[in-house]
């Protein structure tokens, strides 16, 4: 069948991570909850964020969510906790600017499979542009909860 | 509808109707399209983009304004097109007002009445209640929170039955003495149901209230008598009825659009303007301001007269036996779930099923591998997925142009998806 040829939208990573989304559910402790929503299509994703101080920095201790959406929405955002749960929160930002970069690409960028290992599945999916949205939930919400953890933890030490 | 076909279905050849749209021979992925998309939008005969281009290329100016010719054919053609979708709709030319879709007509009503003084029969205030259904698109939703926002009215719903239908327990509770206004669509856009307008209007008559009927979705598809269906209100949408998109209808019983407050301000909707203030032209263009949207008028016109060509008993006879075609299909098809009416009483071409297991998204995309396409999401009709407990919907919508091959083709398209999603 035609969808699943290589040029298509359904690679076997993004499938994989739809199926056994790693992890899935909500956990405690956490500094920041947020719930995200793609109006258009009515997606939906609550997801929690742990900061904490590390000796180099702030670490992305944990990060828990559940949702309900597409195969792409859901893979991203599992893809997405492998990527950024015990990276310093710099780095963290770094993939998730990595990962807009490539979603806005349109196709024509070669990931680093480095900085976004399973994340690399989702350069197809750039060239769907009713789709990037999709990919993007989960790191929007990640992205707003530790910018509020971060804000949250500053002003604690203050 | 089918004692019409022995005779009637031999005049619709749809494999004529085929050839008046190229974009039909499109095709997408390798496969030939299957547009089933069409309650969001249709596709346009060439007939129509032809009254449009030679109305550019020959006749265009502005509308009442100026002595020169083009400015007096432009006017012609405009209002005539006016006559033409007056005719379409079985109502009189000067009760079309041309807005630019369906949901400005819907704000239109809504802005004019909170514009009404105080003691108006179009005012509202507190203690006084809108009513709806829970199945509108939010265009005829949200403008009607926003006018009891407004003005501290009460909105009040039809809520719906597990099949899809208006649950009228409450008739007598829903549109009551206080009900100024009773706003409903006539064919769902996510359902497909279509509603009992005969046994809304007589218990809105009872008790006086306004009624708006939403024909976004029933325009197109059956045919259309205003003054039969009894309201006070129809609005439509060029769009969804083989014309342009930028122009949508709204019709309104001649005394109450001429009692109405005017919606915007500016050129010509005025009769006198002075410094202190200025004093407004009656209905139609009272609630038509500034330029309207011309060559679009034209080409409305001209889908009005195409659907006419066919009639629009032919276009609704064809559309059933595609959709019962898909019904049965569904049913037949495990893990299938249609979400509104699984029988063609009271229902139009749309018809929106969940596949257990694939989100609605995914779905919409496996198929457009396909070639097939078919609209995903909540269709503007978010309260009605809460109702059934689904995010999304995933929805197959037929038009006069669709034939029961190209059915056929979703149904096994649909056994591919489930297959590709299984694995």
């Amino acid at each position: 069948m035609s969808v699943t040829s290589p040029e298509s939208l359904y690679q076997e990573i993004i499938l994989d991570h739809y199926r056994n989304p790693h992890h899935r559910g909500l956990r405690d402790p956490y500094d920041v909850e947020v719930h995200h929503v793609n109006p258009t299509c009515g997606d939906e994703v609550t997801l929690r964020v742990q900061v904490k101080d590390g000796p180099s920095g702030r670490v992305v201790q944990d990060v828990s969510y559940d949702g309900e959406g597409c195969s792409i929405s859901q893979a991203s955002t599992s893809v997405m906790t492998d990527l950024v749960i015990g990276q310093p929160v710099d780095a963290a930002l770094g993939k998730a600017e990595a990962f807009l970069e490539l979603m806005q690409s349109r196709g024509t960028l070669e990931p680093d499979e480095d900085v976004l290992e399973d994340g690399i599945a989702f350069a197809g999916v750039s060239r769907y542009p009713a789709r990037v949205k999709c990919a993007l939930l989960g790191w929007m919400a990640w992205k707003d909860a530790t910018a509020q953890a971060v804000a949250q933890d500053s002003r604690e030490n203050q | 509808m089918t004692a019409l076909l022995p005779e009637r279905a031999t005049a619709f050849d749809v494999e004529a109707v085929r050839r008046d749209f190229p974009v039909l021979s499109r095709v997408i992925h390798g496969h030939p399209l299957v547009y089933l998309d069409n309650a969001s939008s249709s596709h346009k005969p060439v007939q129509v983009l032809d009254a449009e281009r030679e109305f550019a290329l020959q006749h265009y100016s502005n509308v009442h304004r100026g002595v020169h010719t083009l400015s007096q054919e432009a006017t012609e053609a405009y209002e005539q097109a006016r006559s033409t979708v007056a005719a379409f709709l079985g109502a009189q030319h000067d009760e079309i007002v041309f807005t630019k879709n369906a949901t400005e007509a819907y704000n239109l009503v809504a802005y004019s009445f909170g514009n009404a003084k105080a003691g108006s029969r179009f005012a509202l205030g507190p203690g006084d209640e809108v009513c709806v259904t829970e199945m509108e698109h939010h265009s005829n939703l949200v403008p009607w929170q926003m006018l009891c926002e407004r003005t501290g009215a009460t909105l009040r719903w039809f809520p719906l039955t597990d099949d899809g239908r208006l649950d009228l327990a409450d008739l007598e509770g829903l549109v009551n003495e206080r009900t100024k206004v009773l706003s409903f669509v006539h064919q769902s856009n996510l359902l497909g149901t279509v509603n009992p307008v005969d046994v809304l209007v007589r218990r809105a008559r009872e008790v006086g209230a306004l009624v708006l009927l939403d024909g976004a979705q029933s325009a197109p598809h059956m045919p259309v008598d205003v003054v039969a269906l009894g309201v006070d209100f129809y609005v439509a949408t060029g769009h969804k009825m083989l014309g342009p998109s930028g122009i949508g209808m709204l019709w309104g019983r001649k005394d109450l659009l001429d009692a109405m407050p005017p919606f915007m301000g500016g050129g010509s909707m005025i009769e006198v303007v002075q410094m202190s203030g200025s004093t407004y032209a009656p209905a139609p263009e009272r609630f038509e301001a500034g330029t309207p949207v011309i060559s679009q008028a034209v080409a409305l016109a001209a889908a009005c007269d195409y659907l006419t060509g066919l009639g629009m008993e032919n276009v609704a006879a064809h559309e059933a036996a595609l959709t019962g075609r898909l019904l049965e299909g569904l049913r037949r098809l495990p893990g299938l779930q249609v979400i509104g009416p699984d029988s063609l009483h009271s229902r139009g071409s749309a018809v929106s099923f969940a596949v257990e297991g694939v989100h609605p998204h995914d779905v919409g995309q496996s198929l457009d591998e396909l070639g097939i396409a078919v609209r995903v999401g909540h269709h503007c009709a978010a309260p009605v997925c809460r109702r059934y407990g689904v995010p999304a919907t995933a929805r197959a919508s037929s038009y006069l142009y669709n034939t029961e091959a190209e059915i056929d083709r979703l149904l096994e398209g649909l056994e591919q998806v489930q297959a590709f999603w299984k694995a």
